[in-house]
């Protein structure tokens, strides 16, 4: 039924697409709707946009793994639009065609700005679709049972499709359906996990088995460690920084445990764990990995304010008692880290246990060290203020303004979107602590979160969140691609290189550019397999903000701007944000290198590349005031 | 080469209004947004202090911030209504 649910949703995604292509002949259909949509439904169709893979998938996926600091992300996304309306909306309208470089040229009618502002679109889009591929092969690898590089494959021709025929008209329906159906559904499944209430003994609805992880007690015997259940033989110990994993064996099968020394006793508590053997074989929790031998989903509640067992269950609760009763320190979290660590020539990945009392779950601190060193600090202050400003400088956003026939309709469908986006991230502190409390994580990815929370309650919404995640991957990547494509057709081959295109010439070169476009995001989706997507999206808000922003604050707010300023600010910011990326300590240990050794010591750019971009676009504007007067 | 909006927008005469209450708005929302990133920096500990209804100042602050940004735009949206409805009279 999933399948075929899932598989319908594709289907009239197509038809709708196909149906607004026999309608789409002009540039200004293909890459602006015609500027005639309704702005209730560019509003939602914004809310569709904007919700993406990283808000879904994303944030879900972190609040279930680092609680608070998950919806940390849902405050910074939604609080961009608050640039986006009182800064940027209305002037973006007023002053653009088709795209963003448009509204920055419109003043200067430079050949650098079209340049670099092209480019920049098209860096900033192909940033932005890494994650939403890699969000598109995590969700259809479960659901069709595929492996994650053909998911990305299928999402990639599918939206090369859409794109290539309609445009910007089905894009927008199709975000108006797909953002409004993520808002409902969300909405049902937060009511639901409300509904079920919190219990330690998690069976999502009875489907499957609680599962009790063992704990075993152990004492050193002249520097031997023994055990009390005589079943288990210890067959080896690997230090890992403080800790000590132990190697033991029952009835012929090897199994890993996360050794704790606590008043004088020892315990060793039972891990999950996959082993990678040297003849590439793999063995998960001791068996060989099989479709039906895989990694258990992690999660649960250890105590619920103090409480265990029946007793512990509340029974559904309100909105608020479910967040007061997650607060509190008597409340414990199950959750877990990874410790890779070798045994001999076998490669050994643990899940180890880690339970996280509510009120450190519940406020900073457990994914970004808001209590650590001041390097960390940076970081995350970083982290916050890309998320700030990049949402009014991402160019797929930037072009649903001239999807509307007026400024006030501008405004609107932003307010309009504020609402739905709101709203949805709000839901989504329920759904990413609802996936945790009834242990519906996958250990090895935390993007799959809300799908497998859904699942809990049943196939059909399994199937139906999962269809509107894919679809949200689509729609989003669709809009992504219609910014690049419109970047390379108009801005660059139209304006900057002067090609003297009409109109029908000018949709096939987008056309042409989209499949190109599309092309690449299907690689990058593949290669950047694993990374959180909202982590993914946060850098590519960074390097929008740094790009992009400086030159539209600018260009409204100070009459000294040149267009020698606004070039080189958008170049300073573009490659000042991915240097400092390419150099970070995520990048590092992304490409197997050692993340404490990385040059740069921030995961995010944004507290050094927006501030340089701003002050290169004074400076340069500054030293170009006569010869642009006088040329004048 | 056909360098025109792809709606024909016309003058605005609110304009100038419209990004001058906008400017304030934003300031204003940007001092709070900055005055939850500095609690979190500086005094993280009190994000876990209960508020309200049970709930500590993180979730409080957090959901406020989503609360407030669509109090002041529907503020933003009335305000920008009114002077444009002025302007299309004075015509």
């Amino acid at each position: 039924m999933a399948i075929a649910i899932f598989l319908t949703f594709v289907a009239a995604v197509l038809g709708l697409s196909f149906y607004f292509a026999a309608k789409t002949k002009s540039a200004s259909g293909y890459f602006a709707a015609g500027g005639q949509i309704h702005w209730g439904v560019n509003g939602i169709a914004f809310a569709g946009d904007y919700l993406s893979a990283a808000s879904f998938l994303g944030i879900c996926g972190m609040i279930a793994t680092a609680g608070y600091d998950g919806f940390l992300y849902s405050i910074g996304y939604l609080a961009g639009w608050i640039v986006a309306l009182f800064v940027v909306a209305e002037p973006m309208k007023r002053l653009g065609k088709y795209t963003f470089t448009d509204a920055l040229d419109a003043k200067f009618n430079s050949r650098g700005i079209k340049l670099f502002a092209a480019i920049s679109t098209l860096v900033v889009s192909v940033f932005y679709l890494i994650p939403q591929m890699v969000g598109a092969g995590v969700l259809v690898e479960p659901l069709l049972g595929i492996p994650h590089y053909a998911g990305v494959i299928m999402v990639g021709a599918i939206v090369i499709t859409i794109v290539a025929t309609a445009g910007m008209t089905s894009t927008t329906y199709v975000q108006f359906i797909k953002g409004a159906m993520l808002v409902v559904f969300s909405l049902i499944v937060t009511v639901a996990v409300l509904y079920r209430g919190l219990t330690t003994t998690p069976d999502q609805g009875g489907r499957v088995p609680f599962y009790q992880y063992k704990t075993l007690e152990a004492k050193e015997v002249k520097g031997a460690l023994v055990l009390a259940d005589k079943a288990y033989a210890v067959k080896g110990s690997v230090p890992v920084k403080t800790e000590t994993y132990v190697k033991l064996e029952n009835s012929g099968v090897q199994t890993w445990w996360q050794r704790s020394d606590r008043d004088g006793k020892i315990a060793l508590k039972e891990t999950q764990y996959e082993v990678k053997k040297a003849d590439g074989s793999k063995l998960v929790n001791g068996l060989p990995a099989s479709k039906e031998n895989v990694l258990r989903q992690n999660g649960g509640l250890e105590s619920i304010k103090g409480k265990t067992g029946p007793e512990a269950a509340t029974g559904p609760v309100g909105p608020f008692e479910f967040l007061s009763i997650l607060s509190d320190p008597e409340t414990k979290v199950n959750t877990w880290k990874i410790v890779k660590l070798s045994d001999g020539e076998d490669k050994v990945t643990v899940y180890a246990p880690s339970v996280k009392p509510g009120n450190k779950l519940m406020r900073p601190g457990l994914k970004f060290k808001v209590e650590g060193t001041p390097v960390q600090k940076l970081d995350f202050l970083s982290l916050m203020l890309a998320l700030f400003l990049g949402t009014a400088a991402l160019p797929h956003i930037l072009i649903r303004y001239y999807t509307v026939p007026s400024q006030a309709c501008a405004r609107k469908s932003t307010i309009v979107a504020i609402a739905a986006i709101g709203f949805f991230y709000v839901l989504t502190m329920y759904m990413g602590l609802g996936a945790v409390i009834n242990a519906a994580l996958n250990p090895v990815t935390d993007n799959m979160s809300a799908p497998l929370l859904a699942r809990t309650f049943g196939t059909f919404l399994f199937a139906v969140i999962s269809a509107i995640a894919f679809a949200t991957v689509l729609g989003t990547v669709s809009g992504l691609i219609i910014a690049a494509s419109g970047a390379v057709a108009h801005d660059l081959m139209d304006r900057y290189l002067q090609l003297g295109f009409n109109e029908k010439q000018k949709v096939r070169a987008g056309k042409i550019a989209a499949f190109v476009v599309g092309i690449i995001a299907i690689m990058l989706g593949i290669l950047f397999q694993g990374m959180n997507v909202s982590f993914l999206v946060g850098l590519a808000f960074a390097v929008a903000a740094s790009a992009n922003l400086p030159s539209i604050i600018m260009i409204l707010f100070w009459k000294k701007t040149t267009a020698k300023g606004i070039a080189a600010s958008i170049v300073t910011g573009m490659v000042s944000a991915i240097g400092l990326i390419m150099f970070s300590p995520s990048m590092y240990d992304k490409f197997g290198l050692n993340p404490a050794t990385a040059p740069v010591p921030l995961d995010n750019p944004g507290i050094i590349s927006i501030p340089l971009s701003f002050l290169v676009l004074v400076a340069v504007s500054l030293f170009t005031q006569k010869k642009e007067a006088s040329a004048a | 080469m056909l360098h025109e909006p792809a709606a024909q927008c016309g003058p605005d005469a609110s304009a100038e209004y419209k990004q001058r209450i906008g400017v304030w708005m934003f300031l204003l929302y940007a001092a709070i947004y900055a005055a939850f990133v500095a609690i979190n920096l500086l005094k993280p500990l009190w994000m876990e202090k209960t508020v309200f209804l049970g709930l500590n100042l993180a979730v409080v602050f957090g959901f406020g911030l989503i609360v407030f940004a669509l109090i002041e735009a529907l503020i933003y949206n009335h305000m920008c209504g009114i002077h444009e409805a002025d302007n299309k009279e004075a015509k």
